[in-house]
């Protein structure tokens, strides 16, 4: 896997953003498109009950299954036998999970750690060469990141220990990745390729025609819903994986603190990628799809490059950190210059997302910093309003959020943590997790490990 | 957040156009009687409601001094018709631009002479902008009244008042108006007001309601984003724009993210998973037209969405839109209609109103003139003076006549009369929620209302001549008749373009269009003359008539009976081919009406069911609904009235409240019940007993709807336990009611005297509809 090849492809797509908003463009948000009756008919059901998906060739799912995560206390020394038996048992590595979403890919890659002498002597030198380029960089060529800080150290997965690795780079970016798997002959490693997000749809054939690998698709919402439980369960290197703010609105007093994901069901689900989808949770295999919205990270990343001219999610999020919405948005006092008590409705409370630009005079005062705040105030409080409408209506008082909106993304966060407290007076809480855009990679590498 | 926030951007510098000059009779009128005043002051708009009083010519029939009656002459008239004035109530409403405010202002004061009011209640973000220049100009005090209360209190008004006010948008339809029918209850209902944000609001009675949430992403989101994306100023521009626009360059679709697969997979390719995804590039220029485009969709969802999550809350299937984002815009009216079908799969309506704009100003009005208790009164839309709905899309009326489209742009108006009577449901329909009283609806049956307009342009010169010789003593009658045509032609065009501008297009609109424009010019009842004329001559017969229906056999008397209601049905001056022969031939008789009659069987014909049910027991009440004037009330209702009075059936006998063609009015029935009764001692003993009583049906319309009747007429309805209704006539029992569903039997009997209609319905011309139904058990 060298550097080189993946560098300069990526440089050739002339494109800096090296980790833009957000992931999984799901069918997810689903929102309509055109007036098309016939097309409000073929909306995606986006309900279903477990995965249809086959098992991959090679891997043996009965006798997996009964290695649980945690459940085997890996060999000192393993006789040659063992290790054959082993093997046959479980898939061949490498072990990825792959998700492809509409803006980013999300990677998960599982390094064993606990390699024989004897089983690196038969490790193939290409097998060795993808170990060593993943774990030993951070970043891989101009664009793919490897998120050292979500590193989970000393995993036991399918009776082998390692730490599991994650990497992100832009979907754009996809045809140089397939390019390198050719390049690097992976389809000589026997391999499966698990694979969810609608990229794995899309990019399909290209795996075949250029790389000669066979990709297994995954649904993404059962990749979701199983990544993140598995991810809640492992927890993060000996901290909880789930946190929730307290004093969200006060920048002095507001704490992340842990929360103990110990009752889980039912649950909401957001999952906020360039769309958002929100799923009701009620058992690990009992889910449905509750709706979607089209106004996500790749809305608030969008509108934030026509309006800004900025070019990287990061740079969207720092101009945002430094820009006061209230001058972009019409609130509450601007229109009734205070409460409108009338409706109980506080002061504060934006009446109307960019209403201030309807003037010219005010389109001329603010600053791009500005309009990248409102534009993520925007995107963030309508988030939480659909969020805990869906809640109300399905009876939920938990809503964890997850996806790479919120990645870096405290304000966000913050503002969702205070803005479902608020109007819920009390009654609804705000979870987040860290691992925030990687559930569907996990997801998917469990599948490949056939782990329940 | 109601319409406030959308002040600031509407009229820019406030520099106040003062040099307009107004059309200002025709807009600002009876302001000289005005009593009343509320305004409406929006970002853009203002609305102005007034309410005044109308001074109207009537005619009166009175019965002549009877001391002298055996003296009696042959020549003489049954009754004196006299010409008197009446006051009655209206309200108007005018809606034109904040630019012409001061200019307005200024003409109303000019004008205002009679009022004696002090303040005037005033609603709207811009409402507080111009109070000053209210105060200074009309010296009235401005009452400030809360934006979203006005809003729901004239939402209530209109969904009570105003039959066809909502409606359904429907993309690609003609034309794209689906009228609803007025439910009986109007609650609960979900209000989306979307002005700069948007307010979602749970009202529930008339004085309870709720704010139960809200989104900022509303209006001001559009303009506001819109303007800095496109750098293009004008709402209306952009909603111009975005009509151009193709989103799916700018947002990524679910086809962008899962290739071709879609289709295998049972996606909808072309949702779209992300609003602007496609924009998150440095590298690509995106057109105006699609970002206004996509910024539709992203707003237009997202509202849809949040008000679908609001309704199913709770439990709520209807949600009215309005606020300054809808106001009539097609493009806005199709995409939030598109998003609620889709998030709610169908079950809940997105409904928009007709006068969605005039909602503040109404219900502005409404609450400085609670102490008159407008609510207890029913209210009627002014065809004549009323602008109609406008659609905003200029292709779809290219050959109107620009001037008056400009004119009807800058300056729309609503007036509303009060009505004498408070109207009801008729206690006997059987589901007044899913009642309509129109046969044809004309808006969604183009040939029908090709027909049917070219029908009423025709007979427009014989109406005009029938309203000048109406009033022979009158100076300006021919002036004013001509008015009057020039009024009524101009509607006709209009609905030609434009056939949803009053709500649903019927036969039963285009009348009564046609009597309130003849109202509008003084004419208040053309017919009165050939009333009085032909009821004299009918009072003759009466006693001929009904001694040769007595020498006849029961059964042979009951077919006599029937055949004298239909016969009697064949005089009536609003179908072009009877009055012919009437003009024509003034001796016209009944028997030569008889004649004319199809034979048996008839078109519909349950006669031998309703022979049958007459030979079991008596009705217990018959509620009759009569038709014309002379012979049809005369020689052909009361000898049927008088056959079931002596079953012993009592009989409600429902007229006309006010004149309409030669229809007989409920006065005009009170003399001739009382000429008959004279001649007939069981009509006089049954008037006397109350076993026969006369009502008015609270209407003045050719046609009949069962859901806005007089109040006192329902209570006697429900009080006497009336088992049978009667409805006959073209009008009534034709182009309305035909397909209506009572709870108790009903005979529907009319004669076709349009050859068209009877072509329609597989007959000839004078075909006959003898319709005898019993409710299924």
């Amino acid at each position: 896997m060298g550097t080189g090849r993946l560098g300069t492809s990526m440089e050739r797509h002339g494109r800096a953003s090296a980790t833009s908003a957000s992931s999984a463009g799901e069918p997810a948000s689903g929102e309509p498109a055109s007036g098309d009756p016939e097309e409000r008919r073929r909306e995606p059901l986006r309900r279903r009950a477990s995965s249809a998906s086959s098992p991959p060739a090679g891997a043996s799912a009965e006798s997996v299954r009964r290695h649980r995560p945690g459940s085997y206390s890996g060999p000192t020394t393993v006789s040659r036998q063992r290790v054959e038996s082993l093997r046959k048992k479980r898939p061949l590595f490498p072990w990825f999970g792959l998700d492809i979403g509409g803006t980013l890919v999300k990677l998960v890659y599982f390094e064993p750690k606990d390699i024989t002498a004897e089983e690196e002597e038969e490790e193939v030198e290409s097998l060795k060469s993808i170990r060593k380029y993943l774990t030993s960089n951070v970043a891989y060529g101009s664009t793919g990141i490897r998120d050292v800080h979500l590193e989970l150290k000393d995993l036991t997965l399918c009776g082998r220990k390692g730490n599991l690795h994650f990497i992100r780079f832009p979907t754009h970016d996809m045809p140089a990745f397939i390019q390198m798997g050719r390049d690097k002959n992976f389809s000589s490693l026997h391999t499966v390729f698990c694979a969810t997000g609608g990229g794995a749809y899309k990019f399909e054939q290209d795996f075949l025609t250029i790389g000669d690998l066979q990709l297994h698709k995954l649904d993404e919402l059962d990749c979701l819903i199983k990544g993140i439980l598995y991810i809640d369960s492992v927890g993060f290197n000996g901290r909880s994986q789930c946190y929730y703010f307290e004093n969200p609105a006060d920048s002095e007093k507001c704490q992340k603190l842990p929360f103990d994901l110990k009752n889980p069901y039912p649950l909401l689900l957001v999952n906020i990628g360039s769309g958002v989808s929100i799923l009701a949770v009620y058992s690990k295999d009992n889910y449905k799809r509750v709706t979607g919205t089209s106004l996500g990270g790749g809305t608030f990343f969008g509108l934030c490059c026509l309006l800004t001219g900025c070019t990287t999610f990061e740079e969207a999020l720092e101009m945002a950190s430094r820009g006061d919405s209230t001058k972009v948005d019409k609130l509450v006092r601007d229109i009734y210059g205070g409460d409108y008590e009338r409706f109980g409705l506080p002061g504060w409370a934006v009446a109307s997302s960019f209403g201030n630009m309807m003037s010219k005079e005010k389109r001329e005062a603010v600053s791009k910093e500005d309009l990248a705040r409102a534009t993520l105030i925007t995107i963030t409080n309508n988030i939480g309003s659909v969020a805990r409408m869906c809640a109300l209506n399905e009876n939920i008082n938990q809503v964890v959020f997850v996806g790479n909106f919120l990645r870096i993304n405290t304000i966000a966060m913050r503002l969702l943590a205070y803005a479902l407290d608020y109007w819920s007076k009390g009654q609804l809480k705000a979870l987040f997790s860290e691992h925030e855009g990687y559930f569907g990679a996990v997801g998917a590498l469990l599948e490949l490990l056939k782990i329940p | 957040m109601a319409e406030c926030g959308a002040s600031g951007s509407g009229s820019s510098g406030d520099s106040l156009d003062k040099s307009i000059t107004l059309p200002p009779d025709e807009i600002f009128r009876n302001l000289e009687n005005a009593k009343r005043f509320a305004i409406d002051i929006g970002g853009s708009l203002t609305k102005l409601a007034y309410y005044s009083t109308v001074q109207h010519k009537v005619a009166r029939v009175r019965s002549f001094d009877h001391s002298g009656k055996d003296t009696e002459q042959d020549h003489e008239p049954p009754y004196e018709i006299s010409v008197q004035e009446e006051i009655t109530a209206r309200l108007h409403f005018i809606k034109f631009e904040n630019t012409y405010i001061e200019a307005c202002l200024d003409f109303i004061k000019d004008h205002l002479v009679n009022t004696e009011t002090k303040v005037i209640q005033a609603t709207g973000g811009g409402a507080y902008k111009f109070k000053d220049l209210i105060e200074e100009k009309l010296r009235l005090k401005v009452d400030k009244e809360d934006v979203m209360t006005c809003l729901i209190k004239g939402c209530n008004f209109v969904l009570k008042n105003i039959p066809h006010e909502a409606f359904m948008y429907q993309k690609d339809a003609d034309p794209e108006f689906r009228f609803q029918t007025n439910h009986p209850n109007i609650f609960p209902y979900l209000l989306v007001n979307i002005g700069s944000g948007v307010s979602i609001v749970k009202v529930e009675t008339e004085d309870k309601f709720e704010w139960i949430g809200g989104s900022s992403i509303g209006g001001g989101t559009f303009w506001g984003l819109g303007a800095l994306l496109t750098k293009t100023k004008k709402f209306d521009e952009l909603l111009h724009l975005a009509s151009k626009g193709q989103h799916t360059n700018v947002d990524m679709l679910v086809q962008d993210i899962y290739g071709g697969a879609c289709q295998t997979l049972g996606l909808s390719g072309t949702l779209i998973a992300s609003s602007f995804g496609k924009s998150a590039t440095a590298d690509r220029e995106f057109s105006k037209e699609d970002m206004a485009k996509s910024l539709l969709h992203m707003i237009s969802n997202d509202i849809g969405q949040l008000a679908c999550l609001y309704a199913k809350l709770h439990h709520l299937d209807r949600v009215y839109f309005g606020g300054f984002f809808i106001r009539g815009h097609p493009v806005t009216m199709r995409t939030i209609t598109y998003s609620i079908n889709f998030f709610s799969k169908g079950e809940v309506q997105a409904l928009f109103l007709r006068h969605e704009g005039y909602l503040g100003a109404i219900g502005a009005f409404l609450k400085g003139a609670e102490q008159d208790n407008p609510n207890q009164y029913s209210w009627g839309e002014n065809y004549a003076g009323s602008s109609g709905l406008m659609s905003s899309s200029p292709e779809l009326c290219p050959e109107l006549c620009p001037t008056q489209r400009a004119r009807s742009g800058t300056f729309d108006l609503l007036e509303m009369d009060r009505l004498a009577r408070p109207l009801v449901d008729l206690p006997l329909l059987l589901d007044p929620s899913s009642y309509v009283p129109d046969t044809v609806d004309l808006t969604e049956d183009p040939m029908a209302r090709k027909y049917w307009l070219g029908c009423f342009e025709e007979a427009l010169d014989g109406v005009v001549k029938r309203a000048v010789a109406s009033q022979p003593d009158s100076v300006d009658a021919a002036e004013r008749a001509e008015k009057f045509r020039q009024k009524y032609w101009n509607k006709l065009q209009t609905l030609r373009h434009q056939p949803f501008a009053y709500g649903t297009l019927t036969v039963r609109s285009l009348l009564d269009t046609r009597e309130h424009c003849l109202n509008e010019f003084n004419f208040p009842d053309p017919y009165s003359k050939v009333k009085q004329k032909e009821n004299g001559v009918a009072l003759k017969c009466f006693q001929r008539v009904v001694q040769s229906l007595d020498t006849l056999g029961w059964e042979e008397r009951q077919l006599a009976l029937v055949e004298g209601l239909l016969a009697g049905n064949v005089f009536d001056w609003g179908a072009k081919a009877v009055s012919d022969v009437l003009e024509s031939d003034p001796q016209f008789g009944f028997e030569e009406a008889k004649r004319k009659l199809q034979e048996r069987p008839w078109l519909v014909d349950s006669y031998n069911e309703w022979l049958q049910r007459l030979k079991g027991p008596p009705h217990k009440c018959a509620l009759i609904f009569a038709d014309n004037s002379g012979v049809d009330i005369i020689l052909g209702v009361f000898p049927f009235v008088r056959e079931l009075l002596c079953r012993g059936t009592e009989v409600i006998l429902a007229c006309n409240s006010g004149p309409a063609l030669n229809d007989v009015t409920y006065s005009e029935s009170l003399i001739v019940a009382e000429r008959i009764a004279a001649m007939d001692p069981i009509i006089h003993s049954a008037l006397d007993e109350e076993r026969l009583l006369l009502v008015q049906t609270g209407s003045s319309s050719p046609c009949l709807d069962l859901s806005r009747l007089d109040k006192g007429l329902a209570t006697l309805v429900r009080e006497r336990g009336a088992d049978l209704v009667v409805i006959e006539g073209m009008g009534r029992a034709v182009h309305t009611n035909y397909h209506a569903s009572l709870r108790c039997e009903s005979l529907k009997l009319a004669v076709i005297k349009n050859s068209w209609l009877a072509d329609r319905l597989g007959g000839r011309l004078f075909s006959v509809i003898f319709k005898y139904e019993i409710p299924a058990e």
